[in-house]
């Protein structure tokens, strides 16, 4: 199958041609081996057949040092298998110098091109309509003028691909070459770079692409080139007071404004549209006020909107495993040994399945939302507006929507990182986020402040439950702010160059882009994450069922009884308690018993704290069942707050002292395999998500040691 | 001047663009080269950054990467 590039700068369109082109389709992903995302699709080519459809990352440049120009540069010059057949550079129309300054670049490679001029409505709309055959003549390659939005010229397009493909003397008058000559005073310097360039990359264009590649002292040319030779090249122009760099693009940009004059310093006329709504929107007083109604919506959306549906997900999966579970029994009262595999479905297979579904409410909403917010416009005025605050992080404004998504669900929100331009700011959003206090960690301190903490002390004047709650989320959001500092400092990569945010002309969004926008992050989440977590559900279920017991009844001892019996506890549930001792999981809860009692656990909170790595929530069930209160306790459940209070006060130990350390250790630790399995797609490693499980096990150790032994001096 | 002391719906054509790096580098590519006309468009809220437009495009620029922009101003 032939393919097709689709190149062009950042909010060009590029997702909605693609959109426009092949409907809901295409399949988001990385390219290979960098955290740079991509779409691909298959595209109908009327009287060709289907040709693969590629979305370059958008860029301004295609020279080799932020990750994006490198996959784009990468994707333009591949040969061999991966080659690009045709590039479409996509143009837009109000911004038509800009857009050509990528299209000298991608001419230079010596692909055949289209060039397809979007936007050409708001170009006419702001009296400065597109001349396409005069811009046809000055850079020699078909040109189609489109509105992707609309559906505008994409026969057009679709026939000029078409022509390249089947028609090599298309195909040759397609590939102009360099368009523009360079100046004498910068040809020294580009046969100066050409002289230690190897072989076969040794024309001016190589010249200059080098020259712009190594623009600081962390970029590189690439594995196998002469990066270092280059740069003493270009250090010795610099010493002798010229400019290579800067003469390269003026170079490029003097041969446009020559022939693009109407085009030259065009200016969107003041007390246009997109101006006159910024005035409010980015306004002091109105513009944070609409700024923090948008988010309260979007942050509500996740919280609470999506509960109906994510109920709907557990109640239907429920239904489903105790209507199969219902099945097996018939069949085990017929004699049918089959009353394990009956568990490992109802459990394993479809709690499995349900787990995973149930994030899909939350990352179709986020990714709707951010769809709407980023194709009216809002998101990058979002980013602008909280640039100042979240700088202090060390992070960009773009950060700011994964990070309040992250107080809903982590799974989501690290998803939602895709939006962040540059790979090093996704990286550190992305290993701060499980930091942020999901809402999985709510029902366990609901638990742990009822359980563990008095509604009042004597002499504190504040109530202490309320404060408690307060307190962890302030506690976990400024571990967040600073390990996002610390992180961004000293682990993450290199840094790439920070990209200028463009605050982009508004827009109605299209309710295609957008649909399509939510369901490929949700079709892509499930097909990409969702067997990781299944497969860790279906473990955790193992460590919790085996060895079996074929009948709990036999572990009641007359002791245990006659206890069970005065507390009023269901046999049931107590065998059910026993049963859970001595599985693997419960085992384990002993094993590393020595490792949590400075934290001042003892195995029960071991087991449960190895139960809530399938979802943080799961701690209070798994309580419930260690304490042989049953597994439907809930956060509310009397029995389990007075069962786990008791355990804490047999010990000795001060139930705040202990309760502020599991509060601190829920915060910081990275108990949650789904988010581990989206870490491990979404940086394409298995080392980051190593890296945040071991950084946050060892912080959530240290802090609650501390917080555990400082509170028992306190309090005595 | 430089391009942070720009006035708010003034205009000013580039002159060059200092310091080095990719930051640089990413400014001229965006069409930020000499005689470029470019128009202060605002601030965010909280002061910073700035807003400008460059080619028809409007561009939220850093009160230090703004500084790093030497500039003349129009005359009106």
């Amino acid at each position: 199958m032939k393919r097709v590039l689709l190149v062009g700068n950042p909010n060009t369109g590029k997702s909605t041609l693609l959109n426009a082109l092949t409907g809901a389709g295409a399949r988001v992903g990385n390219f290979a081996g960098t955290t740079v995302s991509s779409m691909r699709a298959r595209w109908n080519l009327p009287n060709h057949g289907d040709v693969e459809l590629v979305d370059v990352p958008g860029t301004y440049s295609l020279a080799a040092h932020s990750p994006e120009e490198r996959v784009a540069i990468r994707a333009i010059r591949a040969t061999g298998e991966d080659a690009g057949d045709v590039v479409v550079v996509l143009l837009d129309a109000t911004r038509l110098v800009r857009s050509s300054y990528l299209l000298l670049q991608v001419a230079e490679l010596g692909r055949p091109i289209v060039a397809a001029v979007n936007f050409l409505d708001e170009a006419r709309a702001q009296g400065r309509p597109v001349d396409l055959e005069a811009y046809a003549a000055v850079v020699r390659v078909p040109v189609v003028g489109i509105v992707a939005r609309q559906g505008e010229g994409l026969d057009a397009l679709a026939a000029a691909v078409r022509q390249i493909l089947d028609d090599p003397e298309a195909a040759a008058a397609a590939t102009p070459g360099p368009l523009h000559p360079w100046p004498d005073a910068l040809k020294p310097d580009l046969d100066a770079v050409a002289a230690v360039l190897p072989e076969g990359m040794q024309t001016p264009a190589d010249s200059a692409w080098a020259i712009l590649s190594l623009d600081d002292a962390e970029a590189q040319l690439g594995p196998d080139l002469p990066g270092a030779e280059v740069r003493d090249v270009l250090e010795a122009a610099r010493a002798a007071g010229r400019d290579p760099l800067g003469d390269v693009v003026a170079a490029r940009y003097a041969w446009l404004d020559a022939r693009l004059p109407a085009a030259f310093g065009a200016r969107a006329q003041e007390g246009q549209f997109s101006e006159r709504l910024d005035a409010w929107l980015l306004h002091p007083v109105w513009g944070l006020l609409i700024f923090a109604v948008v988010m309260c919506t979007l942050f509500a959306g996740l919280f609470s909107w999506s509960d109906p549906a994510i109920g709907l997900v557990e109640a239907g999966f429920g239904a489903l495993g105790t209507w199969v579970g219902a099945g097996f029994d018939v069949l085990v009262a017929r004699g049918l040994p089959v009353g394990l595999l009956g568990d490992f479905v109802v459990d394993g297979l479809i709690g499995g399945v349900g787990s995973v579904l149930v994030f899909l409410p939350q990352i179709l909403l986020l990714f709707l939302f951010i769809a709407v917010l980023e194709d009216s416009g809002y998101l990058a005025r979002a980013a602008h507006l909280m640039d100042r605050i979240l700088r202090a992080a060390g992070l960009p404004g773009q950060a700011f929507v994964p990070m309040l998504s992250g107080f809903a669900c982590a799974v989501p929100a690290i998803m939602a990182t895709r939006t962040l331009p540059r790979a090093r700011d996704r990286l550190v959003t992305m290993l701060v986020l499980p930091l942020t206090t999901c809402s999985a960690r709510l029902p366990v301190y609901t638990l742990l402040v009822a359980a563990l903490f008095p509604a009042s002390i004597e002499g504190f004047p504040l109530p202490v439950r309320p404060l408690a709650m307060a307190g962890i989320y302030a506690f976990a959001t400024i571990t967040a702010v600073l390990a996002a500092i610390v992180l961004g400092r000293f682990v993450a990569p290199a840094h790439d160059p920070e990209v200028v945010l463009e605050l982009v002309p508004y827009r109605i969004p299209s309710v295609r882009v957008v649909l399509g926008h939510a369901w490929r992050s949700g079709m892509h989440f499930v097909r990409e994450a969702g067997g990781v977590i299944l497969v860790a559900t279906i473990v955790l279920w193992g460590l919790l069922t085996f060895p079996r017991v074929d009948d709990p009844s036999t572990l009641l001892t007359p002791d245990v009884v006659v206890a069970a019996e005065a507390d009023g506890r269901s046999l049931d549930a107590v065998a059910a308690s026993l049963v859970l001792e001595q599985t693997y999981g419960g085992r384990m809860g002993k094993l590393i018993e020595p490792a949590i009692e400075p934290l001042g656990y003892d195995w029960r909170m071991g087991v449960g704290i190895l139960g809530s790595f399938a979802a943080r929530e799961v701690f209070v069930a798994t309580m419930g069942l260690v304490y042989g209160i049953g597994d439907d306790a809930d956060e509310e459940s009397e029995p389990l707050r007075v069962a786990l209070r008791q355990s804490v006060v047999l010990r000795d130990e001060n139930p705040v002292a202990v309760g502020m350390s599991l509060m601190v250790f829920f915060a910081l630790a990275m108990q949650c395999t789904s988010t581990l399995a989206v870490l491990v797609k979404e940086t394409r490693s298995y080392r980051w998500p190593a890296f945040v499980l071991g950084y946050m096990t060892v912080l959530a150790w240290v802090a609650s040691f501390l917080t555990f032994q400082g509170m028992r001096l306190i309090l005595g | 001047m430089t391009l942070d002391a720009l006035p708010v719906g003034h205009v000013a054509r580039v002159v060059k663009v200092r310091g080095e790096g990719a930051h640089r580098r990413h400014l001229l590519e965006l069409g930020m080269v000499v005689g470029a006309p470019i128009r202060r468009t605002g601030s965010a809220p909280l002061g910073e950054p700035l807003t400008f437009e460059l080619r028809g495009a409007v561009l939220a620029l850093r009160r230090t990467e703004a500084s790093q922009v030497d500039v003349t101003e129009d005359p009106t």
